[in-house]
């Protein structure tokens, strides 16, 4: 590739100069022919107007002030009347009477070789006339051209030569560098990142795009990670309990009935792992944002007001009231069947840490045009201190160890709230706990 | 009721056969996607239950082309994909049911007894009664003997839903999902108390009680004895 691009360049470099050359070399070239032309017009008017004589005269004049012209006048007899050549040039006349030919010229006492061109004029009777000019130094100047300019085709290939080695160096090395950060990468360690000239060309803006997915596959593998750490976590022990019961109920003598209630409670633990399970696999799909793909605008105001309806009579069990306040056509995108989750997620938590008689608050209302969430209880709420922890996974407060549940809840709430760009804030509800969702802002073109 | 099961793993579904017999169906099994196809297609099932994937041609083809054959048994689907996206497929290729696996038993009986009865609707019903209950779904009244009773929107939906299952078990996740249409169980039993307030409402002032709870399992609305 780099060859090929090296030979479209000397290519072009050659042409190019070429041309230079040859537009040069024929412009001097009919500069002399049309110099030579003006003055056989000149001499043939005078020629007209005073004969031989006159302009016998004119060319002897013409003759010694002009360097580069040359002038010759001959008779019939071919005998030179005027003029600084020695002699008729012995060479063939060519088309338009034009001649090249060689001259003796006197250059500061020496005699040198030049060489001339001219034009050869009939002047009638026998009389001839010739003009020509000294094309030495216009073929010199050539010769140093034509040698200036091979020597520039020369230089520019060997420094484009050069110039192009050490770019494409500079350009394999970035590029290494990124398939070696990609090797390490593949080896296993993601902490890895492409370095970054800075310069800002389009290998940097490569290299930060790299970085960006790398960043997002990094902190996918890590949530991934984490799942399985924590399914491993939290399903290993009570697997272990289940296992345990089983093997001590089929050790010692048990009646039917206690193999019966032993099953039982075999499969009522089930289901809670089974929960459990479930509950860790939504967090992980809304954490990794993959249901992207199904998202889309749901009315979230009649999904609030359908959740406030169904943990009413629950609220109402427990001697509790629970307020809903519920604005109209609030629309918002993402998951409706998550975010339904989510909601009754926090509901669950304000009924059960509730205490009996208590109010349970449930706010749906758009605050500088941003959907804002309320779930708000008279419980005993949570300190200050813990409420960013809560949010983690696994997280029960001492006070709640004792009352079943996954301590998943408020994390599936907070994936569940990121997907949908939402902020998640836990507040004082004075007393209590008052869980704040905010949205984004809606669009403006909403009814 | 005959029942065919398709499903690759042989030991659930002896399991499945099993408990199938118990509940006193008559049950057949095809390990793979074209004999359950071949089976499928020489009819005389009242219900399928097929896995969605099945080695030789998926459960989702299978169901496709028994539907483009114009078969018309009810089908559940069993899956290990619990999505609402797989779920939404699953029906869209023409399943009448979907589960997801793990399950418990009773959940995929009562369901299958459920679709059993769908798919024999005596005519568009639009009032059921069962013992001294009747709901009338033009009027929107509900009847015990003389007395009417005064039922809120979603209560209604809920008795509408026991009425058209009455005498089958109905689970609370089946409860969950077609009366709420939600997809996932709250930790709060919330359908153990909106069932105990409409059994307030049309049991608690009678002699026999019609709305019965079914232990591990969950409710049945039918005349005692």
């Amino acid at each position: 590739m780099a060859l090929i691009y090296l030979v479209l360049f000397g290519v072009s470099v050659f042409v190019l100069l070429g041309f230079i050359y040859w537009w040069t070399a024929g412009i001097t070239a009919i500069q002399t022919d049309d110099t030579i032309d003006a003055e056989i017009t000149g001499l043939s008017e005078q020629y007209r107007a005073r004969g031989v004589t006159g302009l016998a005269s004119i060319v002897r004049e013409r003759s010694r002030n002009e360097r580069q012209s040359l002038y010759l006048l001959i008779d019939p007899r071919r005998k030179a009347l005027a003029g600084n050549l020695n002699g008729w040039p012995d060479v063939e006349t060519q088309e338009g009477g034009w001649l090249d030919f060689p001259y003796q010229r006197p250059v500061g006492g020496k005699v040198e070789t030049h060489l001339a061109r001219g034009r050869h004029l009939l002047l009638g009777q026998g009389y001839q006339l010739l003009v020509g000019r000294d094309t030495h130094e216009r073929l010199r100047i050539e010769k140093i051209m034509r040698r200036s300019l091979t020597w520039a085709v020369v230089l520019t290939l060997g420094l484009g030569l050069i110039g192009g080695l050490m770019m494409s160096r500079n350009f394999l090395r970035r590029i290494e560098a990124i398939n070696r950060t990609s090797r390490d990468i593949m080896a296993g360690d993601l902490h890895q990142r492409v370095p970054v000239s800075g310069g800002g060309d389009e290998l940097d803006r490569l290299a930060d795009n790299l970085n960006d997915m790398l960043e997002q596959i990094e902190r996918l593998v890590l949530g991934m990670r984490q799942v399985t750490e924590n399914i491993a976590h939290d399903l290993r022990s009570p697997l272990n309990r289940l296992r345990s019961r089983l093997e001590v109920t089929l050790m010692g003598e048990a009646s039917e009935i206690d193999y019966r209630n032993a099953l039982e409670q075999t499969i009522d633990e089930t289901s809670d792992l089974l929960d459990t399970f479930n509950a860790l696999l939504s967090i992980a799909q809304a954490e990794s944002g993959q249901l992207e793909a199904d998202s889309k605008d749901f009315n979230l105001s009649a999904l609030v007001r359908n959740m406030a309806e169904l943990y009413e009579p629950v609220a109402e069990e427990k001697s509790m009231t629970l307020t809903s306040e519920v604005a109209p056509g609030i629309t918002v995108f993402g998951n409706k069947h998550l975010m339904s989750q989510a909601l009754a997620n926090l509901l669950d938590n304000a009924v059960k840490y509730t205490p009996e008689g208590g109010n349970l608050t449930l706010v749906l209302r758009l605050t500088e045009n941003r959907p804002e969430l309320i779930v708000a209880d008279s419980g005993p709420g949570i300190p200050a201190a813990d409420r960013e922890h809560v949010l983690d996974r696994f997280v029960r407060l001492e006070a709640s160890r004792n009352s079943p549940g996954s301590g998943l809840g408020l994390s599936l709430v907070r994936a569940v709230a990121q997907l949908h760009c939402a902020d998640i804030k836990l507040d004082d509800n004075l007393p209590g706990l008052k869980v704040v969702l905010r949205f984004e802002e809606q669009e403006s073109q909403q009814v | 009721m005959r029942i065919l099961v398709i499903e690759d793993d042989k030991e659930a579904a002896g399991y499945m056969l099993k408990g199938l017999g118990e509940s006193g169906h008559v049950a057949d099994h095809a390990a793979d996607g074209e004999d359950g196809l071949a089976m499928a297609s020489e009819g005389g099932y009242d219900v399928l239950i097929v896995d969605r994937m099945l080695p030789k041609l998926d459960g989702l083809s299978v169901v496709e082309r028994l539907r483009a054959e114009g078969h018309q048994e009810p089908i559940l689907f069993l899956s290990a994909l619990g999505d609402v996206d797989d779920r939404v497929k699953g029906l869209k290729a023409g399943g009448d049911d979907y589960l997801v696996k793990p399950y418990a038993f009773t959940e995929l009986l009562a369901r299958i007894e459920a679709l059993i009865r769908r798919r024999n609707p005596a005519e568009v019903e639009t009032s059921f009664k069962v013992a001294d209950l009747e709901v009338d779904l033009l009027s929107r009244q509900v009847k015990r003997g003389e007395v009417e009773i005064q039922l809120q929107p979603r209560e209604f939906r809920l008795l509408e839903y026991l009425m058209r299952h009455a005498g089958q078990i109905v689970t609370r996740t089946m409860l969950l999902e077609n009366v709420w249409d939600y997809h996932f169980d709250p930790q709060t039993n919330v359908i153990d108390v909106h069932i105990s307030r409409l059994r307030t409402k049309i049991d608690k002032d009678f002699d026999t009680a019609l709305l019965q709870t079914v232990r591990g399992a969950g409710y049945c609305l039918r005349e005692p004895g």
